[in-house]
């Protein structure tokens, strides 16, 4: 019985962070078209700005992921302007090639740097029990904190004229632009803010799990396979859709071989695509 | 015609001096080391400690040899074999018709050795391999390769040996492993070894290289409660493997993992690695002495561990692992075998080799002469598990008994 509580409960806390990895991807494609494959380099910089601040400064990475978020959102406009402004326009295919190159070259010099040994932050909270269950309190705080930013993102998105202008521009941008509306700034605001997102999924990450300059690409992947499940260009789907993976991975494996959950995923993530493509919360 | 004459009469002197310098004055010992590559860091370890056994033996004279009634000194030829299987066959083909080495070690790592091992083959040439643990060398019908490490096959099956020992109620396993040859190989040795001896593998599971999650292993692991978890793979794995059982509270009597728990770093998890324990060639906590090999009847040979471990240090300045250890006993098997053979004759110290069966600070010696020719069957894996000692956290060696340092503390769980 607990290990069923604690496969539930697991699932859930590890889904939401899955879920909000996912949303910066989710945001990026939906507001700008572009399949962000720097997205996993980018949790994996995440992931050493809060080793690091928690190596040299000793501050816990639930308190810097804030200092993180910040970072993250000054470095991706800053990555916007430099390899897609250029070719936001141009065929998909020019800005894929643009967010992969991003992505080689932040994976070599994090190779070069900080090398592929494995690190990890222990920030060593202990564990609570659960109905019986012991799970370390650094998974709950990961829940929480990526519930807590989906919520703030939401209310960005919705209740503020930034946040309007987001969703106008990603709606139109011809018409968004005769509203008076800097397109070159919500754009490059937008992919800030894809980017911070990813950053901060891997600072959360990074507390619960060991990771390298590698490890980026492990959640890159999961999440595409949440964003599709979910429905591109819905942050709602994004999170619903991370759920689902977190709980498959946890609850089917108390029954089935680890091994075979990556071909379960990608089997639903194939069957997804081919009877609703537009994913489960997805507008038609 | 005169000069035809007095060339060759001087080609013959030459010829002559050359024959006389054949006669014997040093043995020649050539292996290849990773000066560079993968395996540098172990590598430089196990010459270390080979390096040390050299000036050991040459501070009393070097090898007795009956058939010259001498002693020889032993001279080294190695080259760096870049951790490359390429390299290591063309280097280990230049040692033996260029170099003129009369005796081999193999490189660092099963994967080096065993290409080595096809060039010994060829030659003829005594190998001693060590750094090297896989089974498969040595299926091969090899006559002249002899290993110094524990094999795979027996890595983890102290631990069970443990576990009857110590609470002969335990049962119930739970085998996770990492699916790299070398840990598969393990688990499924010891997997065989669990089910002859009355264990139940309740869990029998890899996981990919470069896991980081082992949640959904451990609930597994939770709903079948199994009295010890075995397994484990490298050390990034290993090291996750044991904090996260530590954080779920898993309870569990024994914990014993490849690899990991062995190196020092490992105790940067804190109090997760407490009681925690690995199997390990070699640890300087070792006991193993003239009077253990007194009790199994064979002969003791060689420097003590404590002198090892203490020269070693003044060497080097840094503890040895069970790579210097391998490295040492390698060269030192390689002695005994030349003094009882009492000539360089690879044929008749391959006899000796056969017949040998000592005990050296490192463990026993004995070589296997049926299927598997040449694989180690004397020596023991040593179990060390974490443990406090005035606060702070040490390898302690608690199994064979005969080697222990300190009493396994049990169950593991007695920590939460």
């Amino acid at each position: 019985m607990e290990a069923w509580i604690s496969a539930v409960l697991s699932g859930i806390l590890l889904g939401l962070a899955y879920g909000l990895a996912a949303i910066g991807l989710n945001l990026i494609w939906g507001v700008m078209n572009v399949i962000n494959l720097s997205h996993g380099a980018f949790i994996a910089l995440g992931m050493f700005a809060s080793y690091f601040i928690f190596k040299f400064a000793g501050i816990s990475p639930f308190i810097s992921v804030f200092l993180v978020l910040a970072v993250g959102v000054v470095l991706g406009m800053i990555a916007y302007f430099l390899a897609l402004h250029r070719v936001i326009l141009a065929p998909e295919l020019s800005t894929l090639l643009a967010t992969y190159s991003l992505s080689l070259i932040i994976i070599g010099l994090g190779t070069f740097f900080f090398t592929t040994n494995p690190r990890a932050i222990d920030v060593g909270l202990g564990s609570v029990k659960v109905f019986g269950a012991y799970i370390p309190k650094e998974k709950i705080l990961v829940g929480i904190y990526s519930l807590i930013f989906t919520l703030l993102l939401y209310l960005f998105l919705y209740k503020t004229w930034t946040g309007k202008a987001i969703r106008a521009v990603s709606m139109n941008i011809t018409a968004a632009k005769f509203m008076g509306v800097n397109t070159t700034f919500i754009l490059s605001l937008a992919f800030g803010i894809g980017i911070a997102l990813a950053m901060v999924a891997g600072a959360l990450i990074a507390s619960v799990f060991p990771f390298t300059i590698l490890t980026g690409g492990v959640y890159e992947l999961k999440s595409f396979v949440i964003c599709v499940l979910g429905g591109l260009g819905s942050p709602l789907g994004a999170l619903v859709g991370g759920l689902i993976m977190g709980l498959l991975e946890n609850v089917l494996t108390l029954k089935i071989q680890v091994g075979y959950v990556p071909f379960l995923e990608f089997l639903i993530l194939v069957i997804i695509l081919l009877v609703k493509p537009t994913g489960i919360m997805g507008k038609e | 015609m005169k000069r035809l004459v007095a060339f060759l009469v001087g080609v013959s002197f030459l010829m002559l001096g050359l024959t006389t310098s054949f006669a014997k004055d040093k043995i020649v010992i050539g292996f290849t080391m990773s000066q560079t590559g993968k395996l540098n860091a172990e590598s430089a370890e196990q010459y270390r400690g080979l390096l040390l056994w050299q000036k050991w033996v040459n501070s009393q004279g070097g090898i007795y040899v009956k058939a010259l009634k001498k002693k020889l000194p032993v001279k080294f030829v190695y080259y760096d074999d870049e951790s490359s299987k390429d390299r290591v066959q063309q280097l280990y083909v230049r040692l033996i018709s260029k170099d003129k080495a009369d005796f081999l070690i193999s490189p660092y790592s099963s994967g080096l050795t065993a290409s080595a091992a096809v060039i010994a083959e060829q030659y003829g040439k005594i190998m001693m391999a060590t750094g090297a643990a896989s089974d498969s060398i040595f299926n091969k019908g090899y006559m002249h390769v002899f290993q110094i490490y524990t094999p795979a096959s027996r890595y983890l099956t102290g631990a069970l040996d443990l576990l009857k020992a110590v609470d002969p109620k335990a049962k119930k396993v739970a085998i996770v492993y990492e699916q790299s040859n070398f840990a598969k190989a393990v688990a499924t040795a010891a997997k065989k070894y669990a089910e002859k001896h009355g264990f139940k593998v309740v869990l029998f599971e890899s996981y990919a290289k470069g896991t980081t999650d082992f949640t959904s292993f451990l609930n597994k692991i939770a709903a079948k409660r199994p009295d010890a978890i075995i397994g484990g793979g490298h050390f990034a794995d290993g090291e996750t493997f044991a904090r996260q059982i530590f954080e779920q509270r898993i309870k569990v009597k024994l914990v014993s993992l490849l690899v990991a728990p062995a190196v020092p770093k490992f105790a940067e998890i804190g109090k997760a690695a407490l009681y925690v324990t690995a199997p390990s060639q070699w640890e300087p906590k070792a006991k193993y002495t003239e009077a253990s090999a007194k009790k199994l009847g064979i002969s003791w040979y060689g420097p003590t561990a404590s002198w090892f471990v203490k020269t070693y240090e003044k060497e080097y300045k840094e503890a040895p692992g069970y790579h210097a250890a391998g490295g040492f006993i390698a060269g030192l098997v390689l002695q005994k075998a030349i003094e009882d053979a009492g000539c360089l004759d690879a044929e008749k110290v391959r006899k000796a080799l056969e017949k040998m069966d000592i005990m050296t600070f490192y463990g026993r010696i004995k070589f296997e002469t049926g299927k598997y020719y040449g694989r180690q069957i004397g020596h023991d894996m040593v179990y060390l598990q974490w443990q406090e000692k005035g606060g702070k956290l040490v390898k302690e060696v608690v199994w064979p008994e005969h080697a222990a340092s300190a009493r396994l503390v049990y169950p593991y769980y007695k920590k939460y």
